[in-house]
């Protein structure tokens, strides 16, 4: 308990500072001054995304394998951490978009992945809350994971046929490209401190489904004990 | 038994129980001329107009009924606990599911059997010179289609409010199908007719991906 209560205070203190930082410790940028600052949290947020649905198909697959509910309770905290992510990040890029690229949204390679990713890993959500039975619950939507992840790239390369507006990598793009020393700096600021809070997010989302399941587990125990009594003494039994 | 006798037992079944009504292919060759008809309202296309939108419309259209299409098919065995009946037989659970697989295929390949020749018509499409090209295309799409659907299918029929499930839970995953297939049904659509090979490619590597996901997850689908 001392150790989450430090944790999620030294995660909102980094994320405080990060803030700072992107605002006021980044140097400006040439031609998209201060809007550019929201690139210090739309490219962590990708990353921390991507982090937590890696994390989802490894719990899918351990599922699979183990069938120990462990994995399943990480499946659905990674799906939930990410998806928190994915809309930081489809809400930050269009904010960023309409000043520099004129438009809100344009069904480029890149977004239109992220945007379907985002609905896949939704979908997933939704298809959890509609099955009622644990152990289906957990095998079935492991395997429509699994379905998705492996949809990914080809949705990635369809759509990088079919067109492509989003901007070359910077960072790593070759000759030309790269970053001020200190807008580096600053972004490494920002990735760890939004992994971060996704981690912290995902930890307690996993911490509350074994939780929910011990519960589960421990309600229908006292259901099978109580009904063979109380069908003897005539009261209400379900 | 082996697996590929067992599968086409369980085809001939499929086919006998559909054959016997035929309710499910005339509501969903009905539905999908529902669509194409309904297009034509909304956008009113001229001649050039229909090219352009022709192999989108077509393809929404295949992709809807299908959506809807598939749902029974997992769904119907509820009724009489006869999945239960299936799995306690001595085959293997890909039988079960590439059998179901297959009758969905040939249920989609009729209802675009029929739908093709009446788009054509209906927006003065020549669609003669590329026949055999277009059937490519058809048959890749709708192997991606089916394999994809007949496993969601079995997903959704174990959750509640399985027939809007399905579609929420198909239609984004097809998403490079049918970037795929309307490109290569575009590509046959303009003057020079001239099959465009990397969304044949792509279209088959879907469909690659996507039974072999199948085959190896099938026992997992496929269990009490």
């Amino acid at each position: 308990m001392k150790g989450r209560i430090a944790s999620t205070v030294f995660a909102a203190a980094l994320i405080f500072f990060a803030g700072y930082a992107a605002l006021f410790i980044a140097p400006d940028e040439r031609t998209m001054h201060a809007i550019q600052r929201i690139f210090y949290f739309h490219l962590p947020s990708w990353i921390a995304m991507f982090t937590a649905l890696s994390v989802v198909f490894v719990a899918n697959v351990a599922y699979l394998a183990t069938r120990k509910a462990k994995w399943d309770a990480l499946g659905v905290a990674g799906a939930e951490a990410g998806v928190v992510c994915c809309t930081i990040g489809l809400a930050t890029g269009p904010l960023w978009a309409r000043p520099v690229w004129g438009i809100w949204w344009t069904w480029d390679a890149r977004l239109t992945t992220t945007f379907i990713l985002w609905l896949l890993y939704i979908s997933y959500l939704l298809l959890r809350g509609l099955l009622d039975d644990t152990e289906k619950k957990a095998t079935l939507s492991a395997i429509f994971g699994i379905f998705a992840f492996l949809d990914v790239p080809l949705v990635y390369v369809s759509n990088r046929l079919w067109r492509t507006q989003h901007p070359q990598p910077v960072i790593l793009g070759g000759n030309g490209s790269g970053l001020d020393p200190t807008m580096s700096k600053v972004l490494l600021l920002c990735v760890i401190a939004v992994m971060g809070v996704m981690i912290i997010i995902l930890l307690d989302r996993y911490r509350l489904e074994r939780l929910r399941h011990e519960f589960e587990e421990l309600r229908q125990e006292v259901e099978t004990r109580s009904i063979a009594p109380a069908s003897i003494l005539g009261k209400e039994s379900t | 038994m082996s697996t590929a006798r067992a599968a086409a037992i369980l085809l001939a079944k499929e086919l006998r129980l559909e054959f016997r009504t035929r309710e499910l292919l005339s509501a969903t060759i009905v539905f999908a001329m529902v669509i194409v008809v309904l297009f034509s309202f909304a956008f009113d296309p001229t001649a050039a107009e229909s090219r352009r939108y022709g192999p989108g419309l077509l393809w929404i259209s295949f992709l809807f009924a299908g959506s809807l299409m598939l749902n029974p098919s997992f769904a119907r065995e509820q009724a009489n606990d006869t999945l239960d009946a299936l799995r306690m037989a001595p085959i293997s659970p890909f039988a079960i599911l590439s059998a179901k697989m297959l009758a969905n295929f040939i249920f989609m390949s009729l209802v675009e059997l029929v739908l093709v020749p009446v788009f054509s018509v209906l927006y003065n499409v020549s669609l003669a010179g590329v026949a055999g090209r277009l059937i490519l295309v058809l048959v890749l799409g709708t192997i991606g289609l089916t394999v994809t659907g007949t496993v969601f299918s079995a997903i959704s029929s174990h959750a509640r409010m399985r027939e809007l499930l399905l579609p929420l839970l198909l239609l984004p995953i097809l998403t490079p199908l049918l970037i795929g297939a309307v490109e290569a049904t575009a590509s046959l659509l303009v003057d020079q007719p001239e099959l465009d090979r990397t969304w044949v490619a792509l279209l088959a590597g879907f469909d690659i991906v996507f039974l072999t996901a199948s085959w190896l997850l099938c026992d997992y689908l496929i269990e009490e």
